[in-house]
């Protein structure tokens, strides 16, 4: 549905830099939980928020890992994990070889200019009382890198790299569009160079005719500056031209990470087959020979997640087995090392989801 | 429910505490030589030395904390510098004409205030509106006591000098002695009071139902026929009630000082002028014990408040 | 053609501009200002000081005081004062008393505020709790407690005022830092690594600037009738320095032969307040305008 205008490649181009393919990020088993605040003077938590359980991740330098899913599965909690805002409450996050789960905020300072986020609402992601200049400068005055005029010059430069008239520095975010906010919010990730950018949803709040463009953007900063990606999105649609990896989640648990084509090809776990046939097609008369899934049910609520798999209250393949166990994350049957599935029951390629029974197996 | 009561309680309790503690900071903390401001100037070093001992102003401060709260539970305020008189007894006195000066206002305030805030609401941008919101504005900008002059002048003087002698100020009459005569003397500093306050509530009231009365829900009642008056009434009028009741909680803390003034400025015996005749004779414990006596009936005030409130609307109990 | 960009302060002072009833009221504001400003000279101007007492011409056969005349364009008080003088003179301690007094209020609120609403927690807690409790205690009994003992004066008028007024702002500014915080530019400056205090003051009290300036305005007139009615109980700057409260309680025994001894001072107070009464309600207006035009995310013009 989406056509990258002069771009033929993906987003994913190997840097110069050295290293590519090594793991930059490195989640382990990585576990964050709300407390929800119960009432009185004394402060009981009684119920947690399950936001993200048990997650196992890695971010390759150079690549664009997408992280899909419903509202609600974790996607940005994880995010959150990864930079640094939430601390997480249990798991180790390593960023670079240095494990920085229980950093304090002075220590975690250095590590901020190598990790950035780009946010998902161009319009709640400035501060509508300051000037754009003085937000651009932030990165530079806050690392105590540049001052006075070579500031400014940064800000135009990072101006000019976002595609914004460098000249419009003193005005408020007020009187730009979405788009121009977005890449205002861009151009303040990359401002320091930064290695990772978590882009979170960064296109979904804009219109379909300036989402090109964005992602256009930020393929080509990926090129000039050697970033890696971590693409957050729960449009599929998006994903699939911007990523080299893409990792689906549920309910706060990961439960399928596969390499982009390989995801759409040959997707393996019954959620992700019903993500995909979810996806608006341009071809009506494809659309019709399409696998058609409708979900039962409601998503489960993070305060109570089922036992065992936890999508198996929904899952028309659901057995005894899945309440009762756990499944791991591991390659399917002729999977390739890099494609793994939680899933006992995992499709197989000519399997249709919504016709497959109780029982029968492929 | 009850969680929620002894919650409050407690909260109320270390309030009156605090506020006990602030006064007793003040008096016996604070360097000046409290003795010699009793035994007077011209005291000789002995008397003070005596009157020291007696007051037990020679003991060491944390002595003296705990032998003030325990006074203070048995409800004993002390004496009077001047007469000797137990400040129980005078408060006890003075009492009945604080809480009537109180209990009518707040109740006039509240008539007054939110009738004239629907009235303003449901007859927007007229002359009425204008009318009550120029008078409001002017009302509740003055401090009460310039509209306590303000009424005596225009209400009790001008009328008198036409021969009516309506509202006589200067004297209070009990309740149990003559209703009638007691409102009569009450009236104006009754109103001296409202007015000021009414005005704040009809300015509320008259922007909480603007915002109802834009609402879908009362265009919806509207387009299905309801008459005016019943929209008003039963509709919009009650979701505009919930920030008066707040303000009204809030506005029971300020009572106090405007039946202070108001006492002084109609002469009413009550707690407020026996204070500010005790700070003119430094006649500390009369000024002490209306002090942690008022922070007790604030308190309390609040906590009823707090509990009607409770009973409304159970979301607040939880927090 | 340039386009200047104005930002929200700017927009709003344009608002207030063509607000009728602002104007009215800043002209006004601007003459008692004057008024406070000029008092010595205006009394030169009629060669009565403010204490001067004039037993003779300022005072009836009977010894009451006499009426406007053209010595005494506002009349005399009880002791043959000029009380067109001591009204100059009392705008002063008005003024100042209510302007100081405000924003002494303000600071200590909005700092308190933001820094309750930003950490949250237990010191959040214990900050509202702090603020309850001033809120909850009687303005008037405990200032008259204060000043038995420490004796009335300018000083003490200030900072009762200040003392029993900060909480209120505290809690709206903690109110809505609690909200801001939670904003993505905010979470934005924090992954960047900005440290709390920046997060707090470059952050949050941007926004939170146009609530504090609209409770500013709002709260000078409350402290000039606060301080009003200190004076008139006397517990606020000590006679024979005229402020308009202390004026009032001496006319109070003399409104029956004296209208002027009441009704000048009682003018000149209802007159400042409403002032500055109304040109709080505009500002407010001004920074916040009532249905603002909805969303100004609906526009998306080229990128």
């Amino acid at each position: 549905m989406l056509v990258l205008a002069h771009r033929g490649e993906r987003l994913s181009a190997a840097p110069k830099t050295a290293r590519p393919g090594e793991p930059l990020v490195s989640l382990e088993r990585v576990v964050k939980e709300f407390p929800v605040k119960g009432g009185g003077l004394v402060f009981r938590s009684r119920e947690k928020v399950h936001a993200v359980s048990d997650v196992s991740l890695e971010i390759r330098r150079g690549e664009t890992l997408a992280l899909v899913g419903e509202t609600g599965c974790g996607k940005s909690t994880l995010a959150r994990c990864v930079m640094g805002l939430h601390a997480v409450t249990s798991g180790k996050v390593v960023f670079d070889g240095t494990d920085i789960t229980r950093a304090s905020h002075a220590a975690l300072k250095p590590f901020r200019r190598r990790m950035q986020m780009v946010f998902q609402d161009p319009y709640g992601s400035l501060n509508p009382r300051r000037r754009v200049g003085s937000i651009l400068g932030d990165p530079f005055d806050i690392h105590g890198l540049a001052t006075g005029a070579a500031r400014l010059s940064h800000v135009h430069a990072l101006m000019t790299l976002v595609g914004l008239n460098p000249e419009h520095y003193n005005r408020f975010p007020g009187d730009f569009s979405g788009g121009q906010r977005q890449r205002i919010g861009i151009a303040r990730a990359i401002a320091l160079h930064p290695d990772l950018v978590v882009c979170d949803e960064p296109v979904s709040a804009l219109d379909v005719s300036i989402r090109a463009q964005i992602l256009n953007l930020l393929a080509d900063l990926q090129h000039e500056l050697g970033l890696t990606y971590l693409f957050i999105s729960h449009d599929l649609s998006v994903v699939r031209h911007v990523s080299n990896r893409v990792a689906v989640m549920y309910l706060g648990r990961v439960v399928e990470v596969a390499p982009v084509d390989d995801l759409y090809a040959h997707a393996r776990h019954p959620y992700t087959r019903a993500l995909l046939s979810a996806m608006p097609v341009a071809d009506p008369d494809g659309a019709a020979a399409r696998e058609h899934v409708v979900l039962s049910g409601d998503p489960p609520s993070p305060l109570d997640p089922p036992s065992g798999c936890r999508f198996h209250p929904r899952c028309p393949r659901a057995q005894a087995r899945c309440a009762a166990e756990l499944p791991p994350l591991a390659p399917a049957a002729g999977d390739v090392a890099e494609h793994v599935t939680a899933c006992h029951f995992p499709l197989a390629d000519h399997e249709l989801l919504a016709t497959t029974a109780i029982g029968q197996r492929a | 429910m009850i969680r929620f009561l002894l919650r409050r309680l407690a909260w109320s309790a270390l309030v009156v505490w605090l506020a006990a503690t602030s006064v007793f900071v003040i008096y016996f903390a604070v360097p000046r030589d409290v003795a010699r401001l009793i035994a007077g100037r011209q005291a000789s070093e002995q008397t003070i030395q005596i009157v020291r001992r007696r007051l037990g102003l020679d003991q060491p401060v944390g002595v003296q904390y705990v032998s003030f709260l325990g006074r203070l539970l048995r409800a004993d305020l002390g004496e009077s510098f001047l007469t000797q008189e137990p400040v129980t007894a005078i408060v006890a006195r003075d009492f009945p004409v604080t809480a009537s000066l109180a209990l009518g206002s707040a109740l006039l305030w509240l008539v007054v205030g939110v009738g004239a805030g629907v009235i303003a609401a449901t007859r927007r941008r007229s002359h009425i509106d204008h009318a009550i919101t120029g008078i409001a504005l002017a009302l509740y900008s003055m401090p009460t006591f310039l509209l306590g002059q303000l009424l005596l002048f225009v209400l009790f003087f001008q009328l008198y000098r036409a021969g009516f002698e309506f509202f006589p100020p200067g004297s209070y009459v009990a309740f149990s002695d003559s209703p009638l005569q007691w409102a009569r003397f009450l009236i104006l500093p009754w109103l001296s009071i409202a007015l000021g306050t009414a005005a704040t509530y009809s300015r509320l009231t008259r922007s909480a139902m603007l915002d109802v009365l834009d609402e879908d829900y009362i265009r919806t009642a509207r387009s299905k026929g309801l008459t005016e008056r019943r929209i008003t009434y039963r509709h919009a009028l009650r979701s505009s009630l919930a920030p008066v009741v707040t303000q009204f909680g809030i506005d029971l803390g300020g009572l106090m000082g405007g039946a202070i003034v108001t006492e002084v400025v109609f002469g009413l015996p009550g707690l407020g002028r026996e204070a500010v005749q005790a700070v003119a004779m430094q006649d500390l414990p009369i000024i002490m014990g209306i002090a942690i006596l008022s922070a007790v009936l604030v308190v309390t005030a609040n906590l009823v408040v707090d509990l009607w409130h409770a009973l409304l609307d159970p979301r607040v109990r939880v927090e | 053609m340039t386009v200047r960009s104005r930002g929200p302060m700017a927009l709003a002072f344009e608002r207030l501009r063509q607000d009728r009833a602002a104007i009215a009221a800043g002209f006004t504001l601007a003459g008692v200002l004057l008024m406070a400003a000029l008092a010595p000279i205006i009394a030169s101007l009629v060669g009565h000081g403010p204490g001067d007492q004039f037993l003779d011409i300022g005072l009836s056969p009977s010894g009451l005081p006499i009426a406007p005349n053209r010595t005494f364009l506002l009349g005399t008080d009880s002791l043959g004062r000029d009380v067109l003088v001591r009204i100059a003179y009392g705008t002063r301690v008005s003024l100042l008393v209510g302007v100081l007094a405000s924003a002494l209020a303000v600071l200590v609120g909005t700092v308190v505020g933001i820094t309750a609403g930003w950490y949250g927690g237990l010191v959040d807690r214990g900050l509202s709790r702090l603020m309850d409790v001033v809120l909850s205690l009687p303005f008037l009994v405990f200032a008259l407690a204060l000043v038995a003992v420490v004796g009335p004066s300018l000083t003490i008028s200030v900072t009762v005022i200040a003392f029993f007024t900060w909480a209120s702002v505290g809690r709206i500014v903690r109110a809505q830092a609690l909200s801001i915080r939670e904003l993505e530019y905010v979470q934005a400056a924090r992954t960047l690594g900005a440290s709390q205090a920046r997060l707090m003051f470059v952050e949050i009290l941007p926004n939170v600037t146009a609530s504090i300036i609209v409770y500013t305005t709002l709260l000078i007139p409350g402290a000039i009738a606060g301080e009003a009615t200190l004076s008139f109980l006397g517990l606020s700057v000590v006679p024979p320095t005229p402020s308009w409260g202390n004026m009032l309680a001496d006319a109070m025994a003399y409104y029956r032969v004296a209208w002027w001894f009441v009704f000048f001072p009682g003018a000149a107070l209802l007159i400042t307040t409403v002032a500055f009464n109304v040109l709080g309600d505009s500002v407010r207006d001004a920074l916040h305008p009532r249905r603002e035009t909805a969303a100004a995310g609906s526009r998306e013009d080229a990128a």
